[in-house]
C-alpha cells in the first residue's frame, strides 16, 4: 500500500448518503486538509450529497472536483481514473459496499473508512477487508471523529 | 442513474436487507449460483459488493443479483433476460 508518511497527490473521498449531518462537515475538513498539503481531491456521491456541498461553498475555497459516484466506480473499473488515497464515509452497509468495492478495485492504494453514525460498530465488524477504520458514534456533532481523522492523517496539533 | 432501473425488473428482498443478506438468500433458494467480482458488468452497469458477489439463475433465463443505492441499500432483483444469463454463464465462476 502507499507508504502514509508521504502526502498523497491524488485522493479520491467517496460520501455516503447525506442523513448524518457531521459527513458534511467532515467531507469539508479532509478535503480542505488534504489540498492545503496540495493533494488533488476528488469527491464522488449521489446528487444530493454533492448538492449540498456545492450549496454550502458557492466559491469553491473547499472543493473543486466532483463526480456522481457511479460515473466514478466506472472510470476506476475502466483504469481511466486512479488514485494514491481513497477516504470512503460510512454509516450505512450501502457504504460498506462501496467501500469494499473501492478495496477490490484499488488493492495497491491507501484505503480509509470512516465509520460513523449512531451505532457504528456493527458497521465496522462487518469491514473483513484491509483498510484503516476510524470508528465514532458521530451523527450532529463532528468533534470527536474529527480529532480520531486528524491522528489518523498525521494532522493533530502537538500540545506540548 | 443508470440503465437497471429503467429496465423490468422485480424486487426479491424488501428494503433494509444487507449485502450479505442478499448473497445468503442467492445462495439458499437458487440450484443454479455463480460468482463475479465487483465491478462486474451486468445489464450495461457495473456491479458493486463486498466479493464474491453471488447471482443466481432461475428459469436459466432470469437472474437474481444485488444492487446498492447509497441512501436506500441494497436490494435483490430479479430481470428477465436470457442473453444476459449466457453471458454470465461464459464469464462468471460457477458455485461448486
Amino acid at each position: 500500500m502507499t507508504d502514509i508518511s508521504v502526502t498523497p497527490k491524488k485522493a479520491l473521498v467517496i460520501l455516503g448518503c447525506p442523513e448524518a449531518p457531521a459527513q458534511q462537515a467532515l467531507a469539508f475538513h479532509v478535503t480542505h486538509n488534504l489540498r492545503k498539503r496540495g493533494t488533488d481531491v476528488l469527491i464522488a456521491g449521489n446528487p444530493s450529497v454533492l448538492n449540498l456541498l456545492k450549496v454550502s461553498d458557492p466559491e469553491k475555497h473547499y472543493i473543486t472536483d466532483t463526480m456522481i459516484l457511479e460515473k466514478c466506480i466506472a472510470e476506476v473499473v475502466e483504469k481511466k481514473r486512479d488514485c494514491d488515497l481513497c477516504v470512503v464515509f460510512a454509516h450505512n452497509d450501502a457504504a460498506i459496499t462501496y467501500a469494499s468495492t473501492m478495496r477490490h478495485l484499488l488493492p495497491e492504494r491507501r484505503l480509509v473508512v470512516i465509520i460513523f453514525g449512531k451505532d457504528p460498530e456493527p458497521l465496522a465488524d462487518e469491514i473483513n477487508f484491509p483498510c484503516e477504520k476510524i470508528v465514532d458514534k458521530a451523527v450532529h456533532n463532528p468533534m470527536q471523529l474529527k480529532a480520531k481523522i486528524n491522528v489518523v492523517f498525521g494532522w493533530a496539533v502537538s500540545r506540548t | 442513474m443508470g440503465c437497471i432501473e429503467n429496465l423490468k425488473y422485480e424486487m426479491i428482498l424488501p428494503l433494509g436487507a444487507s449485502f450479505k443478506e442478499c448473497r445468503e438468500y442467492a445462495e439458499k433458494n437458487y440450484k443454479e449460483v455463480w460468482y463475479v467480482d465487483p465491478g462486474y458488468r451486468l445489464f450495461d452497469e457495473y456491479i458493486i459488493g463486498l466479493p464474491p458477489i453471488a447471482l443466481g439463475i432461475e428459469e436459466g433465463k432470469k437472474i437474481i443479483f444485488p444492487y446498492t443505492k447509497p441512501c436506500h441499500g441494497t436490494y435483490l432483483l430479479r430481470i428477465e433476460d436470457a442473453d444476459e444469463v449466457e453471458r454470465v454463464r461464459k464469464t462468471a465462476r460457477k458455485k461448486k
